[in-house]
């Protein structure tokens, strides 16, 4: 009965932060909260009897994933102004690239 | 108003595809399995040359599996730094610098090292193996490059291309080395499969970590040029 | 119903959610996120559906941790190609998708 009230929880939590990731309002927060989707998968695959997929989805899912989409979205934020005044004067970008 | 009902049907057409899938898993779950896989996996576990299932399933039953996996890393790697609008990968503005990460480096660094070993050594007969510990080795280089350490490897020449490659080349020669003998291809010869395994695994967490390095590392874009054909880095 | 299929069936709604944010969400990396969401539920029913009986099988834990290392691959080059994207064009969405704007997850 514990158990079962324990893998409930693990389970609404695990929908709660998947629904958390896509709709949050701010990118950052949705990466973040994506990152403890990842954490609370690792737990599931241990409930699961899978340590080697636990092992593997905390480094990758919730440690490599985690650092490439924070880096990403540090960018995507601010690079903002920059790459609209690139785009704007196309014939000021004088690189020689075709 | 438009918007909003596009976004209910597209809900609904979610909701109905999750529910079919559901329905689908309960009717298969209630079918009693045919397959005796589970049986046939423990009863040939003396020939694979390594304790732990998941290990032996891995890099000797369904070898070919890990072995279009690396390959599959490798092709991505090389798209990923093609892709790279840097002026190196190992440009020294890229480096962020912070004095607290600095500091703790210094005591991270060399244990995330000595964990990796631990894990790929330990995959022999416990949880662990190649993959996880070609993943820590890759985040130690994540560590070390936004700490600001230089990694030289990372320009392209010799190291860069041996790590790359030597995962999926070595795997491939171990696995054409008993085709050569007369048997399968995969079919690593039964006295020799736990050297074969330990070698395959090394390369492997090397080639794992170097390409999930340098896919990190090719990622961010600056107002570099295109370098041109023939330009040293 | 033992533990497993409950994770199974997890994992579909995870399959609907993850389908519904692809469909839905303009921004380039959020759906990134959905799709890596799509994929951990797909995960979950390989990995739940097979030991629903058997109990402990080591042989799609096997095949799902190729498809964890291969996922993250994808995803770092989906990083790359996006970042690079953005640079090009100042956009964060595909053209002809509406709103590239940073408020609002829709």
């Amino acid at each position: 009965m514990i158990e079962w009230l324990l893998d409930g929880l693990l389970v609404l939590a695990l929908l709660a932060t998947a629904a958390g990731a896509l709709f949050s309002r701010d990118l950052f927060r949705a990466v973040v909260v994506f990152i403890a989707f990842g954490l609370l998968m690792a737990v599931v695959w241990v409930r699961l009897q899978a340590p080697d997929i636990a092992l593997a989805e905390a480094a990758i899912g919730a440690g490599l994933t985690g650092v490439l989409l924070l880096d990403a979205v540090r960018h995507l934020g601010n690079g903002r102004q920059k790459a609209l005044r690139k785009t704007r004067d196309p014939s000021e970008r004088g690189s020689g690239q075709s | 108003m438009i918007r909003a009902l596009r976004t209910c049907f597209i809900a609904l057409a979610c909701i109905a595809f999750s529910a079919v899938l559901a329905a689908n898993i309960w009717a298969i779950a209630g079918v009693p399995g045919q397959g005796a896989l589970p049986q046939l996996l423990s009863e040939n576990m003396s020939r694979s040359g390594v304790e732990h299932p998941v290990t032996a399933v891995l890099l000797n039953f369904r070898s070919y599996d890990t072995l279009l996996e690396i390959g599959v890393l490798v092709i991505a790697g090389i798209a990923g730094i093609s892709m790279s609008k840097t002026t190196s990968l190992e440009d020294p503005e890229l480096r962020t610098s912070d004095p607290l990460l600095y500091a703790l480096q210094r005591w991270f660094i060399p244990l995330m090292l000595v964990l990796a070993g631990y894990l790929l050594w330990a995959g022999a007969d416990r949880p662990g193996g190649a993959f996880q510990a070609g993943a820590v080795l890759a985040a130690t280089g994540v560590l070390m490059r936004l700490g600001g350490i230089p990694m030289d490897f990372l320009r392209p020449g010799l190291l860069l291309r041996l790590g790359l490659m030597l995962g999926f080349s070595v795997f491939l020669l171990a696995a054409v080395v008993s085709v050569i003998g007369g048997d399968a291809f995969l079919a690593y010869p039964p006295d020799m499969a736990k050297p074969l395994i330990l070698v395959v695994e090394s390369v492997l967490t090397l080639s794992i970590a170097m390409v999930l390095l340098a896919l990190f590392v090719s990622a961010p874009v600056n107002d570099a040029e295109d370098p041109e054909e023939g330009d040293p880095s | 119903m033992t533990l497993s299929l409950l994770y199974a069936m997890a994992g579909a709604a995870l399959c609907g959610i993850g389908l519904f944010g692809l469909l839905r969400l303009s921004h380039l990396l959020r759906r990134l996120l959905a799709f890596n969401i799509m994929g951990s539920g797909v995960f979950l029913i390989m990995v739940g559906l097979p030991q629903h009986q058997s109990g402990p099988d080591p042989v799609p834990q096997a095949l799902v941790l190729t498809g964890i290392v291969v996922a993250i691959a994808a995803t770092a080059l989906a990083v790359v190609l996006i970042r690079r994207y953005y640079h090009q064009s100042g956009m964060t969405s595909l053209e002809g998708e509406s709103g590239s704007r940073e408020g609002g997850p829709l």
